[in-house]
């Protein structure tokens, strides 16, 4: 439990970060309190508790009931044999020594218990020194004393329980008047009390091992049904972090395996058409890259020749030499165009690799601007010694996207700005491309790095420009470079109006020193 | 970049009419399997000058120059896509032969493996196709200046050459342009040479891979660094007793390379 609970509450920290955290404890705790397991071991308690007490209160009453009616019956016929043996030698009236005899003669054949005699006023106890009366209630000696049966009573005397039985005698003959003599016989009842109690006992001693035992039973039941349970939930939260491949073992033929089964069956349905997914978007890929590869080998003829075309020109008639010229012109955006689509597929393909090394940044960026004949048109604020890990030609191939755009859509002055920032994740160099134009119409920041899109005709100055028009990709290649690099491109609108878009690198510096 | 050799883009004087001959002009030979790049191709190199050759195999373009003719070829541009003996292989061929021939990979951008494993087969340089007349020529000359023998050997400004210096065991003539290590000689192929040449013309001094690209491969920006990396990587293997522990050219980490110290 405690290996699984460790498990889950990394994955929820590592999600969510600290305020996963609160709330991760927080659902233990009451995972806890409210969980299965413990609801389980409660009720198994609980209900092992239950049966327990009730089969021992059932029994003990029986029990005490049966000892007990033995125990009168005993008494009862004893004590009446007794009287009608000794009676039968016995004068009505008595006087007060043949009552004590006579008391004494039952007493001695009923075991030695206390009897008391009685005749009217006369009263004889076999015992002298026992207390009787506070024993014999009035009550028994009043039901006693009407009718002709005997009767019994079970009474407490000092914490002790007594039976007292008690019978008036009657003649023997005919219509079996009472004498009016009346005996009482006083029985302990403590042999008997105990008896129970120790029945009382021995289930009081068994009570705790059946309750663990109810317990363990409890955890392993638990355990049997919490298994599958946590498998599920283990294989869920691994196809829930995108591990389509996750499924639980189906054990058994209960609802659990039924909810298992249905979790497998949902996850290869999952799996499947994600693999679907996959295949098409490959093939989609792998025909943009092949139809770009197809194209190169026609353009890599038609880009050797079309210089001869260009330089000849003007040596054409006028309508000859504009067709040329488009020629020259449009196969280079053609080229453009199938080199642009082949660097993104490769992207798609992950078939990139960075060739990172050390670079000065400012010279990197000062060279692209000059490469490209920009550096007039450009307002640069470029630090020197920003120094960091980078790929030359893939920052370049960024700064020109950047720069580009600001000069083609923008309005002047565009201005590029480096500087090294330190934030809480490090330290980061960022390039800063501003212009001074209508800025990008609303809507278009989310979608400006989409593959083709075109931002409003607005941002466009037409066909004049000299760098002509990109391939619509450019945006995304560059910000794929800057991913490739772990940094971003985010865009913004600028203080007085324009675009701003802003390459974050992280500074990383390669180790320095001799080999 | 000055040319020293005269290339000029013919204007005037009628219609596709090359410009006379003034100074011999440089034979290159063309491996290219696809017909129209490799008339294209021939069609812009005839038109600045250059007599050219053609082979759509590997395995003609080595016939071509086992042959008579293949004296006269100072330069191989080799497709690295053909059919039958691969680029990689015909370029390890070509350097069988011969270290003087500068050979110019033709590769596809992106294939990155394609270019080490062209580099490390001993090509001097490569283009990525599809490649604009202008570029492949400006490569072609900068090949070719690296292999002229009269050529003026790089960092040689302040030396005085003639006087061959020897740098523990290894003797480099910068008048002859030869190689000796331990009074054998070394053969090295033009861009290797250059590269020695401009490293131990200043030794200890510390070369950027950029400084290196710009003054022995004339590519003033955004080379591959990787061409200076495979040369060094080559010229190791020629010079060095161990050349996983190079003496004689260095590797200062997060700079470039240098000469010694020996």
């Amino acid at each position: 439990m405690n290996r699984t609970d460790g498990g889950r509450h990394g994955t929820t920290v590592n999600r969510t970060g600290k305020g996963g955290h609160a709330a991760a404890v927080k659902r233990r705790t009451r995972r806890l309190v409210g969980g299965l397991r413990i609801r389980l071991v409660v009720v198994f308690v609980a209900v092992a508790l239950i049966s327990a007490v009730t089969a021992t209160a059932l029994a003990y009453r029986d029990a005490r009931t049966a000892v007990l009616q033995r125990t009168q019956n005993t008494a009862v016929n004893d004590l009446r044999e007794q009287v009608a043996e000794v009676a039968a030698d016995f004068d009505v009236p008595p006087d007060q020594r043949s009552l004590a005899r006579f008391a004494a003669e039952v007493s001695e054949g009923i075991g030695a218990r206390i009897v008391v005699a009685r005749h009217q006023d006369l009263v004889a106890v076999s015992d002298s020194l026992a207390d009787t009366e506070s024993r014999i209630t009035a009550e028994l000696r009043a039901a006693v004393r009407a009718g002709d049966e005997a009767r019994f009573q079970r009474v407490e005397w000092r914490g002790e329980p007594y039976l007292v039985v008690g019978m008036p005698v009657t003649y023997a003959d005919g219509d079996r008047r009472t004498s009016g003599l009346e005996v009482f016989a006083i029985t302990d009842l403590r042999a008997e009390r105990d008896d129970t109690a120790a029945l009382l006992d021995s289930v009081r001693a068994g009570i705790v091992p059946v309750v663990l035992l109810a317990a363990v039973l409890a955890l392993l039941a638990a355990g049997t049904v919490l298994r599958p349970v946590r498998k599920l939930g283990r294989a869920t939260r691994e196809l829930a972090a995108g591990d389509l491949g996750s499924r639980t073992a189906v054990t058994g033929h209960d609802e659990l395996a039924d909810l298992a089964r249905t979790f497998n069956e949902t996850a290869d349905a999952l799996q499947a058409s994600d693999a679907e997914l996959r295949e098409q978007e490959a093939k989609a890929r792998r025909f943009v890259a092949d139809v770009s590869h197809e194209l190169r080998t026609p353009l890599a003829a038609m880009t050797m020749v079309a210089t001869v075309l260009e330089e000849d020109a003007d040596q054409l008639p006028p309508d000859a030499a504009r067709a040329a010229r488009t020629v020259g012109a449009e196969t280079a955006r053609l080229a453009r165009l199938v080199e642009d689509l082949m660097e993104i597929s490769r992207f798609d393909a992950k078939a990139v690799r960075l060739n990172a090394a050390e670079t000065d940044l400012a010279e990197t960026v000062r060279a692209s601007l000059a490469l490209r004949g920009w550096t007039g048109r450009v307002r640069t604020r470029l630090p020197e010694g920003v120094r960091a890990a980078v790929d030359r030609r893939r920052i370049d191939v960024i700064v020109a996207n950047l720069v580009g755009n600001a000069l083609r859509h923008g309005a002047p002055p565009v201005t590029v700005t480096l500087r090294t920032v330190r934030a809480a994740d490090g330290e980061w160099v960022t390039l800063e491309v501003a212009d001074h134009g209508p800025g990008l119409p609303p809507g278009a920041r989310e979608r400006v790095f989409d593959r083709f899109y075109k931002a409003d005709e607005s941002r466009t100055r037409g066909a004049s420009d000299d760098s002509g028009q990109g391939s619509g990709l450019g945006t995304a290649i560059a910000l794929e470079n800057a991913r490739l690099h772990g940094g971003t491109i985010d865009v913004a609108g600028g203080s007085q109006g324009g675009a701003v878009f802003t390459l974050r690198l992280p500074l990383r510096r390669t180790e320095e020193g001799m080999e | 970049m000055p040319p020293t050799c005269i290339s000029v883009p013919v204007r005037g004087g009628g219609t596709a009419v090359v410009a006379p001959i003034i100074e011999r002009m440089p034979h290159v030979l063309l491996i290219e399997d696809d017909a129209s790049v490799r008339d294209g191709m021939e069609l812009v190199l005839r038109r600045h000058g250059y007599g050219v050759d053609t082979a759509a195999t590997g395995e003609q373009a080595l016939a071509l120059l086992d042959g008579p003719g293949g004296g006269r070829v100072e330069l191989a541009v080799l497709d690295l896509m053909l059919p039958g003996m691969d680029g990689f292989e015909v370029c390890r061929r070509i350097r069988a032969r011969t270290t003087a021939l500068p050979v110019i990979m033709l590769t596809a951008r992106g294939d990155d493996h394609d270019i080490v494993t062209g580099l490390e087969a001993g090509a001097d340089d490569y283009v990525v196709k599809p490649v604009t007349a202008p570029v492949l020529e400006a490569r072609i000359r900068a090949a070719l200046r690296r292999a002229e023998p009269s050529g003026q050997a790089p960092g040689a400004s302040g030396q005085t050459p003639g006087a061959p210096a020897d740098l523990a065991g290894l003797v480099i003539d910068r008048a002859g342009l030869t190689v000796t290590k331990h009074g054998v000689p070394v053969a090295l192929p033009p861009t290797e040479l250059r590269l020695l040449l401009e490293l131990s013309a200043s030794p200890c001094r510390v070369f950027s891979r950029e400084q290196l690209l710009e003054s022995v491969w004339d590519h003033s920006f955004l080379g591959d660094s990787r061409l200076v990396d495979a040369a060094v990587g080559r010229l190791r293997a020629k010079l060095e007793d161990v050349p996983a522990k190079p003496r004689y050219v260095q590797t200062v980490r997060g700079f470039g390379y240098r000469f010694g110290p020996l």
